[in-house]
C-alpha cells in the first residue's frame, strides 16, 4: 500500500513537473502565430517569383508623383530623406516623426482632433495599399536583379510557419543574399554540392559568427569544387551584411543556416 | 507507467524540435562573372636590367596577361586598374581589404618581382576581399625571357583556386596557317601560346599540310602531309625539327591521333575506297588494324583512359559517331539524331564526346554524353569543324570558314573557342587564316 503511494506520489510530481516545465514551450507558439498569419496574407499576393506587379507599379507612379509634387513645395525634413523607400515604418517611428512634423508645419497648438491634416502628413497616415506598394517596390528591384535565373523551388518554401519566419520575411532574406552570391560557374553539376552555413546575427543583421557544417570537408583532396563552393557561400552572407532580418522577434532569427545548393542553376 | 513517462519525454522532445533552427534554401545566385582586381606586379628597386625586356614594365605587363587570360574565360571580370585604390607594392604587403571592397572588387591578386643574376623571381598572392585573408601565394624564379610563361602559370594556379578545376592558360595551340587565294591555299604548321602570341611556323609551306595533334607531352605532333604528292601521316618533334612517315602503308593515311599514354597513333588507311583504323606502335612499329568493314571508317579518338575509341563510319548508310574497344570489339552506334555526325574528340575529363553535326547545309559544333544521351548543340554556322579540347575539358577551339564568291573572293577561316556550356564564343588572334587546331596539354605539368 504504502510502497504504491509512494509511486504515485512520485509519478504524479513528475507528471506535474513536466507539464510546468513544457507547458510555457507550447504557450510560445500560440501566441506569436496569429499575426504572422494575417501578415502572410497580404504578401502572398505579392510574391517575389513574379517580376513585377502592373497593379503595384500604378500606386507606385502615383506615389512618386506625389512625392514629386511635396519636394516642390515643401522640403521634407531631413529624417524623412534618409529613410530607405523600402522599410516599413514602425508604429513608433511614426508617431515620433509625425510628431516632429507637426511642430515645424504648425508652430500654433492647434488640438489634434479638429486640425486639418497637410498633404504632408496624409502621406504619412498609414494606408496598406501604400505599404503593399512599397514592398513590391522592393520586390521589384529584387526581382530585375535576379532576372537572368527566375527560378523558385517549392522545396525552398519549405516549413515557414514552424521557423517563425513568414513567409515574406524568408523570401526578403533569400532574395537579398541571391543578389550577394556570385555563383562559380565553372562547378560540376552532376555532384552533390550543398554547403550549409550557420550564422549567429546581431540584431541589426551583421554577422556575429559564420560557420560551414561540414567545414572538415573542405580541405579533404577530391573536394576542391567543394571548397570552392563553400569560399562563394561565406563571401555572399559576408557582403551581404547587415542582412535584411525581420525588425522583431531577435530570438527566432539570431541563428540562421543557410543551405547554399547550386545544382539548378548550374543544370539550366 | 513507464511508458507514460516516455510519452511526456517524447512530447517535450517534439516541442523543442518545433524550435529548432530557421533554415533558408539558397538555390539561386548572381551569375556575372565574378569582379577581381589584378594589381600591376610590383618591380622591385634592386632590379637589374637585363637584354631585350623592359624591366620597369614588366610588373605591369605580366598583370596585364593574367587579366587577358581572366577576361577571356567568361568566368571572371577583371576590374578597371584606374579604379584601383592601393599601391601595387603596399598592397602586396597587406591590403586594405575595406577600399578594395568599395570598388566591387571579391578578390584581388597582387605580386612582386625581381630581376638579378640574370634570374627572375616572380611572387604573387591571392586574396580573398570579403573574408579579408590570403587565399594562395606562390613564388617562381627563372629565366627573364620566360615571363609570358610565369604570367600564364599564375593565372592557372589562380583559376584553379577560385574555380576548383585546372587552369589552361600556360598550353598552346597547333594549327595549319594558311595565306593566299582559295585555290591556291598554302597551308603550313604554325604553333601558339594559347592567347595568339609567340607564333612559331614549323613547316615551309611546300606541300599541303592537314590535322596536326600533340602527344601527351607536347613536344611530338603527328600530321598529316602531302608531301610529293603523297598523303601521309607524320611525325614531328618540336625541339629537334625532325620528322618521319608514320608506317610502311601502300596508301594513303590521314586523321592521326595519339593514344593517352603516348605509345600508339591511330589513324585511318584508306585503299580501293575503302578506309579502316589502324594503330601503329611507335616503339615496336608493329601495326594493328582494328576495324574491318567495307565502309569508310575514319576520325579516330581515344578516350583518356584509352581502354575505348570513338569514329565515324558510313556503316548505316548517312555518316554517324560509333565507340568500340580500343581492340575494335564491342562496335556501338551512338548517335541517331537527323543529319550527319562527324570528328568525334573525347574529353580530357572523359565524361563528354565533342563532335561536329551537318543538317541541312548547318555546321554545328556540339557536345555529348559518350553514350550518345545529352546532345547540345553549342554553335550554329555557314562552315565550321574539328573541335579540340582545352586540357581542363571546359573549353573547345575549332576553325570557322565564311562563305565565298565563285572565285573565292572574301573567303577567310579562323579559329574560334566555345565553353561547353555555349557561352562565350570568342574568336582567337592568329598572325594569318587558320583551321585545324589542336590544344596542347598544361606545359608546366
Amino acid at each position: 500500500m504504502i510502497r504504491s503511494l509512494i509511486y504515485s506520489i512520485t509519478f504524479h510530481s513528475i507528471l506535474v513537473l513536466l507539464t510546468i516545465l513544457s507547458l510555457p514551450f507550447m504557450l510560445r507558439e500560440p501566441i506569436d502565430l496569429p499575426p504572422i498569419v494575417s501578415v502572410e496574407l497580404i504578401q502572398i499576393s505579392d510574391k517575389t517569383s513574379i517580376p513585377y506587379a502592373p497593379k503595384a507599379r500604378k500606386i507606385i507612379e502615383e506615389t512618386k508623383k506625389k512625392e514629386e509634387r511635396l519636394v516642390s513645395e515643401q522640403a521634407p525634413p531631413a529624417a524623412k530623406a534618409k529613410e530607405k523607400p523600402d522599410r516599413i515604418p514602425l508604429p513608433n517611428e511614426k508617431k515620433e516623426e509625425k510628431q516632429i512634423i507637426k511642430k515645424k508645419q504648425n508652430p500654433e497648438e492647434i488640438k489634434p482632433q479638429i486640425r486639418q491634416a497637410s498633404e504632408f502628413e496624409k502621406k504619412e497616415i498609414v494606408d496598406t495599399n501604400q505599404i503593399a506598394a512599397l514592398i513590391d517596390k522592393a520586390k521589384e528591384e529584387e526581382a530585375v536583379k535576379q532576372k537572368k535565373s527566375d527560378k523558385v523551388t517549392q522545396s525552398s518554401k519549405k516549413n515557414s510557419f514552424a521557423t517563425g519566419l513568414t513567409l515574406s520575411q524568408e523570401d526578403a532574406l533569400r532574395a537579398q543574399i541571391f543578389g550577394c552570391w556570385s555563383v562559380p560557374l565553372g562547378l560540376p553539376y552532376d555532384e552533390d554540392l550543398l554547403v550549409r552555413i550557420k550564422l549567429k546575427l546581431k540584431k541589426d543583421g551583421t554577422i556575429l559568427k559564420s560557420e560551414i557544417l561540414d567545414h572538415q570537408r573542405m580541405n579533404k583532396p577530391g573536394q576542391k569544387f567543394y571548397k570552392v563552393l563553400a569560399e562563394s557561400a561565406l563571401r555572399a552572407v559576408r557582403l551581404c551584411q547587415p542582412l535584411k532580418v525581420p525588425p522583431t522577434g531577435y530570438d527566432k532569427w539570431k541563428e540562421l543556416q543557410l543551405n547554399f545548393n547550386p545544382t539548378e542553376m548550374l543544370k539550366g | 507507467m513507464k511508458k507514460l513517462i516516455l510519452i511526456f519525454l517524447l512530447n517535450i522532445f517534439i516541442i523543442n524540435k518545433s524550435l529548432a533552427l530557421i533554415e533558408i534554401d539558397i538555390t539561386r545566385g548572381n551569375l556575372d562573372p565574378l569582379p577581381i582586381a589584378i594589381s600591376p606586379l610590383h618591380v622591385d628597386i634592386k632590379s637589374e636590367s637585363y637584354d631585350g625586356i623592359k624591366i620597369k614594365e614588366l610588373g605591369e605587363n605580366i598583370s596585364k596577361i593574367i587579366e587577358n587570360n581572366f577576361r577571356s574565360t567568361g568566368l571572371f571580370n577583371p576590374l578597371k586598374k584606374e579604379a584601383f585604390v592601393q599601391k601595387p607594392d603596399i598592397a602586396h604587403l597587406k591590403p586594405r581589404f575595406e577600399d578594395w571592397r568599395l570598388i566591387k572588387a571579391q578578390a584581388l591578386v597582387t605580386g612582386k618581382l625581381l630581376v638579378k643574376d640574370d634570374k627572375l623571381k616572380v611572387e604573387f598572392r591571392l586574396w580573398d576581399l570579403a573574408a579579408a585573408k590570403e587565399m594562395t601565394a606562390l613564388a617562381f624564379t627563372t629565366t627573364p625571357s620566360n615571363w609570358r610563361r610565369v604570367a600564364h602559370i599564375i593565372s592557372d594556379k589562380i583559376y584553379e583556386r577560385l574555380t576548383g578545376e585546372e587552369g589552361y592558360f600556360d598550353t598552346r595551340i597547333i594549327y595549319v596557317a594558311e595565306s593566299g587565294p582559295k585555290n591556291q591555299r598554302v597551308k603550313k604548321l604554325a604553333i601558339m601560346d594559347q592567347d595568339g602570341s609567340n607564333t612559331k611556323y614549323l613547316t615551309l609551306g611546300n606541300e599541303l599540310v592537314l590535322t596536326p595533334r600533340f602527344n601527351p607531352t607536347n613536344q611530338m605532333v603527328t600530321y598529316m602531309s602531302y608531301f610529293r604528292n603523297m598523303p601521309r601521316v607524320y611525325l614531328l618533334d618540336i625541339e629537334t625539327g625532325t620528322q618521319e612517315v608514320v608506317g610502311n602503308f601502300p596508301g594513303m593515311t590521314f586523321a592521326p591521333r595519339f593514344s593517352p599514354d603516348g605509345k600508339k597513333i591511330v589513324m585511318s588507311f584508306a585503299k580501293d575506297g575503302n578506309s579502316d583504323i589502324y594503330t601503329m606502335d611507335l616503339d615496336s612499329r608493329v601495326v594493328e588494324r582494328i576495324t574491318d568493314h567495307s565502309s569508310i571508317d575514319t576520325s579516330p579518338s581515344f578516350s583518356p583512359d584509352g581502354k575505348f575509341i570513338a569514329f565515324n563510319s558510313d556503316r548505316s548508310g548517312l555518316q554517324q559517331i560509333y565507340v568500340m574497344r580500343s581492340d575494335g570489339s564491342g562496335v556501338k552506334r551512338i548517335t541517331f539524331g537527323n543529319g550527319i555526325y562527324g570528328t568525334p574528340v573525347w574529353s580530357p575529363r572523359g565524361d563528354l564526346i565533342a563532335f561536329t553535326k551537318m543538317r541541312k547545309g548547318k555546321f554545328y559544333i556540339g557536345v555529348m554524353r559518350v553514350d550518345g544521351s545529352g546532345e547540345r548543340l553549342l554553335t550554329e554556322n555557314f562552315y565550321q569543324e574539328a573541335p579540340s579540347w582545352s586540357p581542363n575539358g571546359r573549353v573547345l577551339v575549332f576553325y570557322r570558314e565564311t562563305k565565298s564568291g565563285s572565285q573565292g573572293e572574301g573567303f577567310s577561316a579562323k579559329l574560334w573557342s566555345i565553353d561547353i556550356t555555349g557561352y562565350n564564343e570568342r574568336r582567337l588572334r592568329t598572325e594569318t587564316d587558320a583551321s585545324d587546331p589542336s590544344w596542347s596539354s598544361l606545359l608546366s605539368k
